[in-house]
């Protein structure tokens, strides 16, 4: 690799690093120091190797200087420190020797992102708080790249991230893993924001593609490193996990060139990547372990089913009865709908139209286009009024074009 | 919502209707939840058990003088009792021979 392309792929794998360690180090007190001297490297590395060439071992240049940099800084603290309260001291701090040292070996790395992953994650931050905390230090992304991925601008992430940043500090937040006994509920929020994260990148109305795709990759990494990590590989991890992977597969096949979505039945089937249904597969069957059935656990045996191409009745039965389940762990609007299509599916669409009219979201494009599809064939006419109502609610141009799509097919 | 049968006279059912029979209950039972109406799908009640009466003495349940007995129960939302009567309508145990009693839950002070 050639110094133009070298740096930046270095500034997106190792940028992350150094700063989950240096935060570490330091404490969300000197975070804004970590980041400065993680981004200082960076800029050191572009001017001397753009003069000398690129070292042998970039990465171990990379750390040697990031190292140097966060020791003067511990230093100059230290000595700062000692002559303010040198008065106050008491001999046993005055003769505690300071370790400047710091430990940027793989474990310290991996166990410092880790415990920086349950600190951004904690119930105490607002969920796109943690979102972006998350995009910044834990996936080394650019403000500007944040900004993109939300459809805004800079200045509103910047004052996201900084207000974020203040309550890591003022609710005193320990950059560790939790214990024993809270690690279940902790996990639950780190899984949370995960799927937030790479629903994010699944869902986005961003158009650009490569940037959605890499959010989806970098939830699943993050994932990854909790499945590789012994006190946090637990079963809904791994469903989760699963479930990332099921959907992931089909990235190539739901958006056609001009990032326009693609629905489900008109997905070129041979654009899944097998890969990824495989390993959906290998992590769902790690997840069936203990007696803890999660939500995750449902949705990505949902997942597993949708990978099946062919409508089989037991295909459908089994998303029905996946879904009857989901939603007595939680209830949410999509996963009502997604049933009552199922629901058509499994026993017949009479059954699912008086299921679907008990729904009442008349809030909700995706409801009136449901009731749209199910009536197509059992009344027309019904099935235009629903269908246009949808058109209404439609925000987006992408739904429009498809549900105008299923009007034209009406006549 | 708390269902009752006769638990004692069970007809004998193959596996198969034993399987539709669950179905049933959970195309019920989610269509409730789809309808963000479900507060806890509860639980089943072993068809026997124990009952102390007031002398301390330890008798089989439930009691032998009733027929019907308490299988399980639910609880759902419902702005009244009319709405509860009408998710209530399509429970399965009403096809073979059991009821359902809804109650509001008051809640303690």
């Amino acid at each position: 690799m050639q110094q133009p392309e070298l740096l930046p792929h270095l500034f997106r794998t190792e940028y992350r690093k150094i700063i989950a360690v240096l935060c570490k180090r330091f404490g969300f007190d000197e975070m804004e120091t970590a980041e400065d001297i993680a981004s200082d490297t960076f800029m050191t590395a572009a001017q001397t190797w753009g003069l000398q060439g690129i070292p042998q071992n970039p990465v171990a240049w990379l750390y040697t200087v990031a190292k140097n940099k966060a020791s003067n800084f511990l230093k100059r603290q230290a000595t700062f420190h000692t002559k303010v309260v040198k008065e106050t001291a008491t001999p046993e701090n005055a003769s505690t020797v300071p370790e400047y040292e710091i430990d940027l070996s793989p474990q310290n790395i991996n166990d410092s992102q880790l415990q920086m992953m349950f600190a951004i994650c904690h119930p105490a931050i607002a969920p796109q708080a943690q979102i972006g905390l998350s995009l910044r230090i834990l996936c080394g992304f650019g403000i500007e790249e944040i900004a993109d991925a939300f459809l805004t601008n800079k200045e509103t992430i910047n004052k996201r991230l900084h207000r974020a940043k203040e309550k890591l500090r003022s609710e005193n937040i320990p950059i560790a893993l939790p214990d024993l006994a809270d690690i279940d509920d902790r996990l639950g929020a780190v899984l949370a924001t995960l799927y937030l994260l790479f629903s994010e990148g699944y869902y986005s109305i961003s158009n650009n593609k490569t940037l959605r795709k890499e959010l989806c990759f970098e939830a699943m990494r993050l994932c990854y490193m909790l499945v590789e990590n012994k006190q946090t590989n637990k079963p809904p991890v791994n469903a989760l996990l699963s479930l990332m992977c099921f959907h992931a597969s089909r990235f190539e096949a739901r958006m056609n060139k001009q990032g326009e979505l693609i629905l489900y039945e008109e997905q070129d089937t041979s654009l899944w990547d097998a890969d990824l249904i495989s390993k959906g597969g290998y992590f769902l069957n790690l997840s069936a372990s203990g007696n803890q059935l999660s939500k995750y656990h449902l949705e990505a045996a949902i997942a597993y089913w949708n990978t099946q191409k062919d409508d089989t009745k037991e295909k459908w039965e089994n998303i029905l009865q996946l879904y009857n389940r989901l939603l007595q762990i939680e209830y949410s609007p999509m996963a009502a709908l997604n049933r009552t299509f199922a629901l058509s599916k499994a026993n017949g669409k009479p059954e699912a139209i008086i299921e679907a009219e008990k729904l009442n979201l008349i809030n909700n494009h995706f409801y009136f286009t449901l009731l749209g599809e199910l009536y197509t064939g059992m009344d027309n006419l019904k099935a235009r009024d629903h269908l246009e109502k949808a058109l209404t609610l439609a925000k987006t141009q992408t739904d429009k074009q498809t549900i105008q799509k299923k009007i034209d097919r009406l006549s | 919502m708390v269902y009752r049968a006769n638990f004692n006279f069970m007809p004998e059912r193959s596996p198969e209707e034993m399987a539709a029979n669950t179905k049933r209950w959970m195309d019920w039972i989610g269509s409730i939840a789809a309808q963000n109406k479900l507060t806890d799908r509860g639980n089943r009640l072993d068809v026997s058990g124990k009952v102390i009466n007031k002398d301390s003495t330890i008798t089989n349940g439930p009691y032998a003088e009733i027929k019907e007995s308490i299988g399980g129960y639910s609880i759902i939302k419902a702005d009244s009792y009319e709405a509860a009567i009408e998710l209530a309508k399509g429970c399965p145990i009403l096809t073979t021979g059991g009821n359902v009693e809804v109650r509001e839950i008051s809640p303690m002070q």
